[in-house]
């Protein structure tokens, strides 16, 4: 007989409780995920992210050409479909076929290729953005607030400071740097050499033929642990002074014991749900910078360097904007309802707050 | 509170400090020069523009001169501490100051008209969500808050631009100047922003209207409206508050990305092209007025706090 099956037979006088009426013995996180799996919205974007990651993984199966091949007799081509859907003055200025079911861009590229390759950047960035976010923020502000005083004041100033930066310029800033002292480095031995390397074969990891991913990763990883260290050091604070780790240190258990046995599983649920509510915010960062020309590199296709070029021509090729734009705001959607659906599934008591 | 302020104040000191080495580290640690040309130009022109501009100089100089801390090749103080942000290097007959004066009112306006449509569609739609909880209007209004934030400005920008402008032929498609130019580019900003607020003040009045002071105002008989407006409303706008500095912050560099989608003659083209061009003065400059914006726009909004919850105190 478990420890949970007494208790509870010692609860009912060892009368039984009658059948079907047993309440389920589970746990927090098995608890939280039938809340979750009870919230259709949040099981929708759930769906949707794992078809995106499915989408980039089987991009090689999946996509009709390959994101770099042109067709140089398709150039700026739109789909017949299109223009009896918006009918305007696309026939005025494009080429209408049917070879590509999106249309080509201005070098005869597959659209609907380019999107699918595109998963591969938006992804990758976003999970990228929230694991070191996670990573830094969570051992940067479980330091500071575990040991308090001092260290806690310096290291809390530092966040400060990181936060006075306008952290789109300072993006911007990084990438420039990064992209031309690291992505251009060919000397080995250097630290730029080295970066440059991880970079190749974090591209090669991904299926992109160079694309500077690394990089990005880095920049947006920068600038996004200080709402976690802020987060983690305020949920630390307060729990660091009650009985159970009281107890802990009693019986002589080290701090990085409390800190990784005791504390953390006991803050990371409202942690979880804020950088994966964040996952939108790194994205919709990485399709700035490939709008700006600072993201990836060419060829690699980026929804933002795809919108970019789009909206050059807008009134000529609409397709060239509308799709990538739909595939990007379709999955801010799918992590947005799941962040939300995720908050509520783990805190109930949060639901519907900010 | 005052001496809150003077702290708060003083505390930017070394912030804004901090701040310009690291940016002026990393703007000359890419690689090249302002005068570094496809066409290269003749190394004694480069040699002459170089000390010109002081480049020849040692970097921690250059740094102190740029600051005004030190004389610079000229044999005079004309740096950040005397308000002069230098040269451009790139458009040579304007200083930054030049550029500030007449990109910088642009960016601004654009980024004020998207914190208003922020706060005037974000409130209304928050207080209206919670005061007709569970009902259409809740779902409605929550909606739009959840496509707020989904859809970014670099997506509702070509979206507007295809249905407002092209298809419906009720705004200009892009340009700044005359009212009708603003409309797409302000909202496209501050939609997203409109939907975290609404989302905010309704989670905010939802606790609100259920404290006692608020059934002790609709006992002693005050209009529903007065107790909306009066009581319930002022203090469900404190947690708003708190996130308008971050926003505005947001809102501002978000400015960069609506004007090269609307073609705004904002600082957006100027700090991008800047980096590219090797254009030191133009990148520092823009960083630090940006930083200073932020730090001041926090500030402000601690202090509105303390007026909003008698509760805060500021020692």
């Amino acid at each position: 007989m478990t420890t949970q099956e007494r208790a509870v037979q010692r609860l009912t006088n060892g009368t039984p409780v009658p059948k079907g009426q047993e309440r389920k013995v589970t746990n927090l996180w098995l608890d939280a995920l039938q809340r979750l799996l009870r919230n259709k919205a949040a099981v929708l974007g759930g769906i949707i992210v794992i078809l995106l990651i499915l989408m980039a993984i089987f991009a090689d199966q999946i996509a009709p050409y390959h994101y770099a091949e042109g067709d140089s007799n398709e150039n700026y081509m739109v789909p017949l479909w299109l223009t009896k859907v918006m009918p305007g003055h696309m026939e005025k200025y494009a080429k209408i076929g049917d070879k590509f079911i999106l249309g080509a861009d201005y070098l005869g590229r597959d659209i609907l290729s380019r999107i699918i390759y595109g998963a591969r950047v938006s992804l990758p960035v976003g999970f990228a953005g929230a694991l070191t976010a996670l990573v830094i923020g969570l051992v940067y502000g479980s330091i500071s607030g575990y040991y308090g005083g001092k260290v806690d004041n310096i290291m809390m100033r530092i966040v400060d400071i990181m936060y006075a930066f306008p952290t789109m310029l300072l993006i911007i800033l990084l990438m420039a740097f990064f992209k031309t002292s690291f992505g251009g480095a060919n000397e080995p031995g250097t630290a730029a050499y080295t970066f440059n390397q991880i970079n190749k074969i974090v591209d090669r990891f991904l299926g992109l033929e160079g694309g500077g991913m690394l990089f990005i990763f880095m920049g947006i990883g920068i600038t996004a642990w200080m709402g976690i260290a802020r987060l983690a050091r305020g949920q630390i604070l307060s729990l660091k002074e009650k009985e159970f780790i009281e107890a802990a240190r009693m019986i002589g258990a080290s701090d990085l014991r409390i800190i990784v046995r005791h504390i953390l599983p006991n803050i990371i649920g409202p942690i979880l749900v804020t950088v994966t509510l964040n996952i939108p915010g790194y994205i919709s960062t990485e399709v700035f910078l490939s709008f700006i020309g600072l993201g990836v590199d060419p060829p690699t296709p980026s929804w933002g360097s795809m919108i970019s070029e789009g909206s050059r021509a807008i009134r000529s090729y609409p397709n060239q904007v509308l799709f990538p734009a739909l595939a990007l705001a379709i999955t801010m959607f799918a992590f947005n309802f799941l962040g939300d659906g995720l908050r509520d599934a783990l805190d109930p008591r949060m639901r519907g707050t900010s | 509170m005052a001496r809150y302020i003077v702290r708060r104040l003083l505390w930017m000191i070394p912030v804004l400090f901090f701040i310009s080495i690291v940016t002026f580290a990393l703007a000359h640690a890419v690689p090249g020069g302002p005068f570094d040309r496809e066409k290269p130009l003749p190394a004694e022109i480069v040699a002459n523009l170089n000390k010109y501009y002081g480049l020849d100089q040692p970097l921690w100089k250059q740094y102190t001169d740029y600051i005004g801390l030190t004389r610079n090749p000229a044999g005079e103080f004309a740096g950040v501490l005397e308000g002069k942000f230098g040269p451009s290097y790139s458009s040579r007959s304007r200083t930054v100051n030049d550029i500030f004066r007449d990109h910088l009112p642009v960016s601004a306006t654009l980024g004020l008209a998207a914190l208003a449509i922020a706060v005037g569609m974000g409130v209304p739609l928050g207080v209206l969500a919670a005061l007709k909880q569970n009902t259409f209007w809740d779902y409605l209004s929550m909606a739009v808050a959840i496509f707020g934030v989904s859809v970014p400005v670099i997506v509702l920008g070509p979206l507007f631009i295809l249905i407002f402008a092209l298809t419906l032929h009720w705004f200009p498609v892009a340009g700044w100047g005359r009212p009708s130019q603003m409309v797409m580019p302000s909202f496209a900003l501050g939609l997203g922003s409109s939907a975290i607020i609404a989302r905010l003040t309704r989670a905010s009045m939802l606790q609100v209207i259920r404290e006692d002071y608020i059934r002790t105002a609709r006992a002693k008989g005050l209009s529903e409206r007065m107790v909306i407006i009066r009581h319930a409303l002022k203090n469900a706008f404190i947690p708003v508050a708190t996130i308008l500095g971050p926003m505005f912050a947001a809102l501002v560099t978000g400015t960069f990305v609506t004007e090269q989608i609307f073609a705004i003659p904002g600082m957006g083209k100027y700090f991008i092209t800047s980096i590219t061009n090797r254009d030191y003065p133009v990148v520092m400059g823009t960083i630090l007025l940006y930083a200073v914006f932020l730090v001041l726009a926090n500030l402000v909004v601690d202090i509105t706090y303390a007026f909003l919850d008698p509760r805060i105190q500021y020692e």
